[in-house]
């Protein structure tokens, strides 16, 4: 069941610059994660504000969606004694664990690279590993293999062309979220661009969490920690006991 | 229809986990054998994170067990006197195989050196009994006569510390009983599993017990050892999601009924070789994970941060 909370339309102004500015809305601010939440769509809509002509550069828009980073150790195997084992590892000190760039041209097109590295746009871009060890001699092959499964699993994304533009002023996009959602804040950046440079741009957040049951078994599960083995424990020999029972009284009966 | 597990932090098929959990809860009543060995590769393989795999794994170990041995007990095929002897050693041994675990883990070869203790012992058991139980079998369909050496009288069994195991039918040293349950822990200690696939063979051709008997003892033990693991995952790790235990439970005592009546109309020795058959081939699929060139050389880990 694809879950899409009641459309909440937030109208925000954004830092205007250069005589133009972004107005966004998002179809959701929240995402709740439900016993039942497999994937959700989010939509992300908005105006261009302008208070003078249209320029003569054409204008792209470029959409980001940031879930909340952890460190991760990436691994690599290699052919030792006749099997496969972990033989080299570096450690990535900044990946986010979702994050999806949507475009209305092919990215380099849109965008200058001094611009990527300047707002940290591409995907490549929001991976920071620390010092790989000095053995290691080709320390981006493990960056690349991070963004190579992450692409794999739907959690990394570069969608090119799918930021929908109209008459210079509006335009929206859809970002799919998908099931494997982590909780946290999502950062979400809208950039306007001419010449290949950004004009303007625009950031909020939106909030995943899980409610209900899910967040009841979560708190318990970090906060009272023997409390929670115990109640697993408790719940496994009840079950065990109750299907004993009632398949002695089936039998019987 | 799809279900969001708060611990795991994925979205999977309820169906998928009540099939998992009846699954392996069949061979565990069929067995006596916890399944640990089966459940948690099924678990990686739809998705699951590895340590939330091995602890609610244990934790499901603990539902199957616990109604298995209900069933054994009914029957009276429990010894629960060899089963506490068993499981003072296997604590023991729980608690000493932690510590080689660590120390394995600070070294950082701890996946291969389960995979490699998986694919030893898997194969050494699996083909020591195929080969014992089609002797059998096949010395049944010829007519021969049975030797009965069930009391045969082995240098160990004449330790001190004699004990009575009535529902063995057993009146030998403690000593043995004792040293296998530590091997076992060692092993479940390291390996994330009840160890009944081991201790199943161990209790049949190096204690001399009864086959009988040998399934709800094992089942016995294994209550206590996976339930010890899983409080120690959820209190020192987190890891135990209780809607992926459940879902894997509800299939999971149903299918230990079903083993536990399959088992009563099979022959000891075609139970045998079922079981050294599902044995070899988890072992076989495990060896050539490790012999195979992986489709992906790279693996992505969390880093835990205090």
């Amino acid at each position: 069941m694809r879950h899409l909370a009641a459309a909440l339309v937030l109208l925000l102004a954004g830092p205007s610059t250069a005589g133009e500015g972004v107005v966004a809305g998002l179809s959701q601010d929240r995402i709740s994660i439900t016993a039942n939440f497999d994937g959700s769509d989010l939509l992300i809509y908005g105006a261009v504000k302008r208070e003078e002509a249209i320029p003569v550069h054409p204008l792209d828009v470029i959409v980001t969606v940031e879930g909340p980073s952890t460190p991760l150790t990436v691994r690599r195997k290699s052919h030792v004694f006749g099997i496969w084992a972990n033989t080299a590892a570096v450690e990535v000190d900044h990946a986010p664990s979702f994050y999806a760039v949507a475009t209305t041209r092919p990215l380099y097109e849109a965008m200058s690279w001094t611009e990527d590295l300047r707002h940290k746009i591409s995907v490549p871009q929001m991976i920071r590993s620390v010092g790989a060890p000095q053995e290691i001699s080709d320390s981006p092959a493990f960056s690349e293999a991070l963004i190579r499964i992450r692409e794999n699993n739907g959690l990394y994304s570069l969608k090119e062309g799918s930021v929908d533009l109209r008459e210079e002023t509006l335009f929206s996009t859809e970002i799919d979220l998908p099931a494997n959602l982590v909780e946290g804040e999502y950062r979400t950046r809208i950039f306007l661009l001419r010449d290949l440079g950004v004009v303007a741009w625009h950031e909020t957040v939106i909030d995943v969490r899980k409610v209900g049951l899910e967040r009841w078994l979560y708190e318990l599960a970090t906060g009272q920690p023997a409390l929670y083995g115990s109640l697993a424990l408790f719940l496994a020999a009840l079950a065990g006991w109750a299907a004993s029972t009632a398949f002695r009284l089936l039998k019987n009966g | 229809m799809q279900i969001y597990l708060p611990i795991a932090e994925v979205s999977v098929n309820a169906f998928a986990l009540l099939g998992i959990g009846g699954l392996v809860g069949v061979l565990s009543g069929l067995f006596g054998v916890g399944g640990g060995f089966l459940i948690t590769p099924l678990l990686f393989f739809i998705g699951v994170p590895p340590t939330v795999a091995v602890a609610t794994g244990a934790n499901q170990v603990v539902a199957s067990s616990v109604s298995g041995v209900l069933a054994h007990l009914k029957r009276r095929t429990v010894d629960i006197r060899m089963g506490l002897v068993l499981l003072v050693g296997g604590l023991i041994g729980s608690g000493m195989g932690v510590w080689v675990f660590n120390q394995l883990s600070r070294l950082g070869q701890i996946d291969l050196v389960v995979q490699l203790s998986y694919v030893l012992f898997l194969g050494l058991v699996g083909l020591l009994m195929l080969q014992e139980s089609l002797r059998a079998l096949n010395r049944d369909r010829k007519g021969i006569p049975v030797s009965t050496k069930r009391h045969q009288h082995l240098w160990l069994h004449n330790l001190p510390f004699k004990m009575k195991f009535r529902a063995s039918g057993l009146y030998i040293s403690v000593v043995p009983p004792l040293l296998v349950g530590v091997f076992v822990g060692v092993l479940a200690a390291i390996m994330g599993v009840g160890g009944g696939f081991i201790m199943v063979p161990a209790m049949i051709y190096l204690l001399g017990m009864p086959t009988k008997v040998v399934i709800g003892t094992s089942l016995f033990q294994i209550i206590f050892v996976t339930g010890f693991t899983t409080f120690m995952h959820a209190w020192t790790n987190q890891s135990v999601d209780l809607m992926l235990a459940l879902l894997l439970i509800l299939g999971g005592v149903v299918g230990a009924q079903i083993g536990t009546r399959l088992g009563a109309k099979l022959k000891a020795e075609q139970l045998r070789v079922l079981l050294a058959l599902l044995v070899l081939s988890v072992c076989f699929k495990i060896a050539l994970d490790l012999l195979l060139m992986p489709s992906e050389l790279y693996s992505i880990t969390p880093v835990k941060r205090p």
